[in-house]
């Protein structure tokens, strides 16, 4: 099992350089100079050229991407075009941000959508069943900018229960810690503060729940349905055992595998596709951040800020991965 | 010794609801087991035998299957109108049951402690510790060596054979006064298998557990059975005393299914087998189902349904006109009004 584990963190290197390769050109496809954005329309050509030649995008493409192999080799993601910062500083507010949000929507996806495929499952062909596939039906297709305009509409403006945008009440503005405003109000032991972010949690995340909760309950219930119809489920229940523990315990574990595989991808998704909910709600998350890189041709920022989601995304699965062969006896990894 | 009547079915009708429309899967059987006894029940594949299991248990399935007539009884309390509560009491206690697959019969995430564990303090007040002692001791008693060690293990490092000995041991934890095994021995290999009979008869000796053992296998009921019940699409055909089955079997499908058990002494080019297949359920109204695949068969077969007739007053039942009209003519009672002959 470590073995394996070692291996799977070695053949990140690959997916990442081929990562880092695709990026990198992808974003010298855009069309614009950084320099020009950085200068206007009405820079000099000169100025331009300086800038250009000082920023070393003069030189031939292999070697900017050496360079920069080089850099991440040391750690070093690059410094940003527009602000002169160093990404690797600059990144983690902004990534924490998403963090929260997408944990905290996977938190909701998961808790009712595995439930709700449950219940359904359970209890096949019942009206619960109808309701919750018809719904998760109806969340799967929803435009999630148009819900989460919704939701502001009718929980932000119209009942006015919960802040329209934002990660925190801007008159009373959080000392960060980890840039995780959960944790850091928690660890100063403010609980006005903390109550005020989840305020602001609960739109976002709900709006960003609402695909991955349908598509895990839909998965869930299949996936249950499958299970239950098994020997070992008809053996439990020979035993006397009630059917609440027939299915949350016999079945559910067996059914769980693929919703795990769900649950990693969308996970994964969230982190880089939260950028619909970000702008709505104006949540300085990472999509946030790397879009406007790209407003400004901000070429490090574009290339570092995926390449960090990249890896998240890859150490999830990998963790996935690894979570099934805790779950079943019968995977092995050697 | 008088015996004890532990389980008796009258008059059991169990449907399913399709969407074809309702298909009796059993139709109208009655049979009884004494405890301590062996019953058999034999017949082909879709005769209603697994249903019938499943009917007594309460595990039909949810919205499909129905018991629709009839009673189950347990030691005189009818089964079919318990509630789930009841049923949870019983289920693993009183009746407990064994399946064809062993293979896929045990939870393949849970080791066989917690599976075996879970059996026993569902029914017991035993903490986890003593329940795992009985665990343990349970293992030893269906003969798994290295008891302490397979208890933490997973049923897939077990063999087939082993795994039935698991379930056996499941299923006689809480020493029911009924154990219904649905072909408990079709899936292991001969040797396995005859070690199976064996262990369960030898439990049945030692805690007087009656058995149902289910089967298609006659020499399965020839080793262990004391009775027999044969069906045939849903309905009991004859039933006896196993030496009476056979010896002197009455009703063409009981000899038909007799002659199909190939005889080492003899040398055949061709093994005997029951032409025709078993019709669907549902299939046959009117007549005798076996009246299609009988070479005996004459025009009442196919126009009425015979009757259970008792042949002896020893218990040996059989279906079949033929012997209605033998039974009659012995008795010298009049013809039955409406008989065509």
């Amino acid at each position: 099992m470590f073995a394996y584990t070692v291996r799977r963190v070695f053949m990140v290197i690959p997916v990442l350089l081929g990562m880092s390769l695709v990026v990198f050109f992808m974003i010298r496809a855009i069309p614009g100079n950084p320099a020009q954005v950085i200068l206007g329309q009405k820079a000099t050509k000169e100025a331009v050229a300086a800038l250009t030649h000082k920023l070393g995008l003069d030189q031939p493409w292999y070697v900017q991407y050496v360079k920069y192999l080089g850099g991440l080799l040391r750690g070093d993601l690059g410094e940003s075009i527009r602000t002169g910062t160093a990404v690797s500083h600059e990144i983690w507010p902004y990534l924490a941000a998403t963090l929260e949000l997408s944990l905290a929507a996977m938190f909701i996806a998961v808790i009712i959508g595995v439930n709700a495929g449950i219940v359904s499952a359970w209890f096949q062909n019942s009206w619960f069943d109808y309701a919750a596939m018809v719904l998760a039906l109806i969340g799967v297709s929803m435009p999630i900018f148009w819900l989460g305009l919704m939701e502001q509409w009718i929980f932000a403006i119209h009942l006015d229960w919960l802040p329209t945008a934002g990660r925190e009440e801007v008159r009373n503005p959080i000392e960060p810690i980890t840039h995780l405003y959960l944790i850091d109000t928690l660890l100063q032991g403010n609980t006005e503060q903390f109550v005020e972010v989840l305020q602001h949690l609960i739109l976002p995340s709900v709006a960003l729940a609402t695909i991955p909760m349908a598509i895990i309950a839909r998965i869930t219930r299949s996936s249950m349905l499958e299970v239950m119809k098994s020997d070992y489920v008809r053996t439990a229940r020979a035993k006397g055992l009630s059917m609440f523990w027939v299915v949350y315990k016999h079945s559910l574990k067996n059914a769980i595998i693929p919703v795990l595989t769900v649950i990693g991808l969308q996970t994964g998704l969230l982190l880089g596709g939260a950028i619909l909910t970000e702008t709505i709600f104006s949540w300085p998350g990472i999509g946030r951040y790397i879009y406007d890189a790209i407003g400004y041709r901000d070429y490090p920022v574009i290339q570092s800020g995926i390449l960090v989601v990249a890896t998240i995304f890859i150490f999830i699965n990998l963790i996935v991965d690894l979570l099934y062969a805790a779950i079943d006896p019968r995977i092995k990894y050697n | 010794m008088s015996k004890q009547r532990v389980l008796e079915v009258k008059g059991l009708k169990t449907s399913f609801f399709t969407d074809d429309g309702e298909i009796p899967a059993v139709d109208d059987i009655d049979f009884y087991i004494d405890e301590g006894e062996i019953l058999g029940v034999v017949g082909e594949s879709g005769c209603g035998k697994s249903v019938t299991s499943l009917s007594i248990m309460g595990l039909l399935p949810k919205g499909i299957g129905k018991v629709v007539g009839g009673e189950i009884l347990f030691r005189g309390e009818n089964l079919v109108h318990a509630t789930e509560k009841r049923m949870k009491e019983i289920r693993g206690n009183e009746i407990a049951m064994i399946f064809q697959e062993p293979m896929t019969s045990l939870n393949p995430l849970f080791t066989i402690g917690n599976q075996l564990i879970e059996a026993i303090r569902i029914h017991t007040d035993l903490n986890k510790k003593e329940a795992r002692l009985r665990a343990i001791e349970m293992l030893k008693l269906v003969g798994l060596p290295r008891a302490e060690a397979i208890i933490d293990e997973y049923p897939h490092q077990l063999s087939g054979g082993m795994r039935q000995r698991v379930m056996i041991a499941m299923a006689m934890a809480c020493r029911p006064a009924v154990l219904i095994a649905d072909e408990p021995t079709t899936a292991l290999d001969v040797t396995i298998q005859a070690q199976i009979l064996k262990l369960m008869k030898d439990l049945n000796e030692n805690f007087r557990t009656a058995i149902m053992m289910i089967t298609h296998d006659l020499g399965v009921v020839a080793e262990v059975c004391q009775r027999v019940v044969v069906m045939y699409s849903g309905k009991i055909v004859e039933e006896g005393d196993v030496h009476t089955i056979f010896r002197r079997p009455k009703h063409p499908y009981t000899i038909g299914l007799i002659q199909s058990v190939p005889d080492i002494r003899e040398k055949k080019e061709r093994l005997y087998s029951i032409p025709g297949n078993v019709p669907k359920p549902g299939a046959i109204t009117h007549g005798c189902r076996f009246a299609a695949r009988c070479e005996h068969a004459f025009d009442q077969c196919l126009k009425e349904t015979p009757q259970l007739y008792d042949l002896d007053g020893t218990g040996h039942r059989v279906r079949c006109f033929l012997h209605q009209r033998e039974e009659e003519s012995k008795s010298g009672r009049a013809v039955v009004a409406g008989e065509k002959s």
